[in-house]
């Protein structure tokens, strides 16, 4: 369907419906729907709204400064693209990592990843699944969950603060950390802090098990109904180790379309702009990247947990790995293209960063010393690294006096963008078409883009809910109909 | 071992008088008061809660446009309100928090809130703000050293300001 109902034919006969969230900081997005005079959709776009301009911000700045900077994009994953732009200046400073470097980036990462799916999981997404899509909105959050079920609650909480705990012993603080350089890293491990990492690691293990039967047991419960929310097909990409195994940190780009077929494998990914293209449209901020031997029609994709997932040929982690073959399973051997799969496949992640993290604290190259290396100085570094959401791209340009001349980052939401409107027009086919608003609805809109990515929950400043309001409006422009929910959850026409 | 005495304190450093909970936080973790730990952050959130397991006292640090100068110093109560669902929760919520994740009353907490006027970005802590922390970090450095019941004797108001 993928573009049928981008534009309507003739917009000016329809009503217009705005579902709009608050927001403040990181990111703004909002919906819009055209509807004719019996409710059915005839268009339904979900736009980013916010200018980013980063890439601007970041020209004159030289390049060591980068990796610190960059984490002011996101206060979700900062890590990520605190690591991207370190791999796009190792290329500058023509570094190859020593093991010790390249391991503790990699611990690094594994922390950000697990207390991202952690929060994303227990803080976003568990009211939803747990207490239904359109249960009582005053207890869909993190409080309600702890209210309810409170033993899953402190178990979300301790695993979001251990993976927080991971990235302030290798970054140096929770939230945007200095750990990573150009070249290596500027500190190691000492065995104090690596004992005190391996003290909880095991209930980590345990409870991020527990976390994918709960999601296995919610999915299974009402399988047709979570396969089918907002379904659609598409191709995917991600990062693959050179054997094909799930790697979060390094590897080579590989697209798989809608039926399993390779679009392209172990690409390296410094001439990613040979594979992607960036299309830009008229009704949005964010541009719509395609694969370019596929076209703009039919080379969108999705990347994220659900693609990394699909992708990979195996999980090097046992537990993880035993719980993608059962993923997979499910799928009838193909790839899962549910929507709500997305929730699935991140806490089989998740489990495989516990698992990550307690190999690489049994490994004693982290309490090395040689930190830092450097070779022949570059002038175009790329870092990609996939982030919780998905492949997180950094592109720069140095000059002689060591100054970024060009930046180009191309973020995990920004691959999703097709896929979220996607998303968006199926729920909108499936639940609005024809119906009166309800907050119920709006949670269900929410929802569907939400399991792409929790900054668009967060940038409203809201945990679990998103502060909305809709609008519904005649053709001339009046408002005929009006819903709004505060950030406290209350509603009101 | 967990250090009997929590101090967190929490603001934005870069953002004016904002900086007033963790500036008064980086001159008391100079002193060095045996059986305390010093903890800073943006803001509050829910995971916080965790850090006020196995403590005796709880001791919150914040900015406040509403604190009369120079300082506020209160008892706080575990209450749920709307900051929960935010990025900025109120200690009150966090105390909350604790007692739904883990069942029982939190430990004794209180708040300090020093007053603040201008929290423009990049701005440094104003004249009187900068005056208020004087004031502030006196108490500050007694109670670190001083038994529960010299806390209550030092309050200031029966109910917590807002921020």
């Amino acid at each position: 369907m993928a573009f049928e109902l981008e534009s309507a034919a003739h917009p000016e006969n329809l009503k217009r419906v705005v579902i709009e969230p608050v927001t403040r900081v990181e990111g703004h997005g909002k919906v819009t729907l055209l509807l004719d005079e019996d409710n059915r959709v005839h268009q339904a776009r979900f736009h980013i709204v916010e200018f980013r301009g980063f890439e601007k911000f970041i020209q004159g700045r030289p390049y060591w400064e980068v990796p610190v900077l960059v984490q002011r994009l996101c206060g979700i994953c900062p890590v990520s693209h605190h690591l991207a732009a370190s791999k796009a200046m190792d290329m500058i400073v023509g570094a190859r990592l020593t093991p010790t470097a390249e391991k503790l980036r990699r611990l690094m990462h594994f922390g950000q990843i697990l207390q991202s799916h952690a929060l994303h999981f227990y803080y976003l997404a568990s009211p939803d699944l747990l207490f239904g899509f359109d249960s009582d909105v005053a207890r869909r959050n993190i409080v309600g969950v702890a209210a309810a079920y409170p033993e899953i609650a402190r178990q979300g909480v301790a695993l979001r603060r251990y993976g927080q705990e991971v990235i302030r012993i290798t970054a140096g603080k929770r939230v945007h950390g200095t750990g990573s350089i150009p070249g290596g890293v500027n500190k190691n491990l000492s065995m104090e802090e690596r004992d005190t990492l391996l003290k909880e690691i095991d209930d980590m293990i345990a409870w991020s098990q527990g976390a994918v039967e709960l999601v296995k047991k919610v999915y299974g419960g009402r399988p047709d109904f979570h396969n089918g929310f907002g379904y659609f097909r598409s191709s995917f990409m991600s990062l693959v180790r050179e054997d094909g195994a799930l790697d979060l940190y390094h590897g080579g780009l590989r697209a798989r379309d809608e039926h399993g077929q390779t679009i392209f494998d172990h690409v390296d990914y410094t001439h990613y702009w040979d594979y992607i293209h960036e299309e830009v449209k008229p009704w949005s901020y964010m541009k719509f990247p395609f694969i370019r031997s596929k076209g703009r029609e039919e080379g969108w994709y999705r990347v994220g947990p659900l693609a990394r997932v699909n992708n990979c040929d195996l999980i090097p982690t046992p537990l993880a790995e035993a719980e993608r073959k059962a993923f997979k399973a499910f799928g009838g051997g193909s790839a899962l293209h549910a929507t709500l799969a997305y929730h699935w496949a991140r806490m089989i992640e998740m489990l495989h960063c516990v698992e990550g993290i307690k190999e690489l604290l049994h490994d004693p190259d982290l309490l090395g010393d040689d930190l830092v290396t450097q070779g022949q100085r570059g002038f175009r570094g790329v870092g990609v690294i996939e982030a919780p959401r998905g492949t997180l791209i950094h592109h720069y340009r140095v000059d002689e006096d060591d100054l970024i001349v060009r930046a180009n980052l191309i973020v995990s939401t920004t691959h999703n963008n097709q896929a979220m409107n996607e998303a968006v027009r199926q729920v909108a086919l499936q639940y609005l078409d024809g119906q009166n608003l309800t907050e119920g609805l709006l949670n269900y809109i929410e929802v569907a883009i939400r399991a792409f990515d929790p900054c668009l929950s967060c940038a409203t400043h809201a945990l679990g809910q998103m502060p909305l309001e809709v609008e519904l409006q005649d053709a001339a422009g009046q408002v005929v109909d009006r819903l709004a929910r505060n950030g406290g959850g209350e509603t009101a026409r | 071992m967990t250090a009997p005495l929590l101090v967190f304190a929490y603001g934005n450093p870069s953002r004016g008088d904002d900086a007033l909970g963790p500036e008064l936080l980086r001159r008391l973790e100079a002193l060095a008061p045996p059986g305390t730990e010093f903890l800073t952050d943006f803001q509050l959130q829910v995971d916080h809660a965790v850090d006020l397991q196995g403590r005796r006292r709880v001791l919150f640090i914040d900015a406040s446009v509403a604190a009369p100068p120079p300082f506020a110093f209160a008892r706080l109560r575990a209450e749920k309100d709307a900051s929960y669902t935010s990025h900025a929760m109120s200690p009150g919520a966090v105390l909350h928090a604790y007692r739904e994740l883990y069942g029982v009353a939190p430990p004794p907490a209180y708040l300090l809130a020093v007053r603040g006027d201008h929290y423009e970005l990049g701005a440094p802590l104003s004249a009187l703000a900068s005056a208020h922390l004087e004031a502030a970090f006196e108490l500050a450095q007694k109670l670190c050293v001083a038994p529960g019941e010299e806390w209550e004797r030092q309050l200031t108001r029966a109910e917590p300001v807002q921020r």
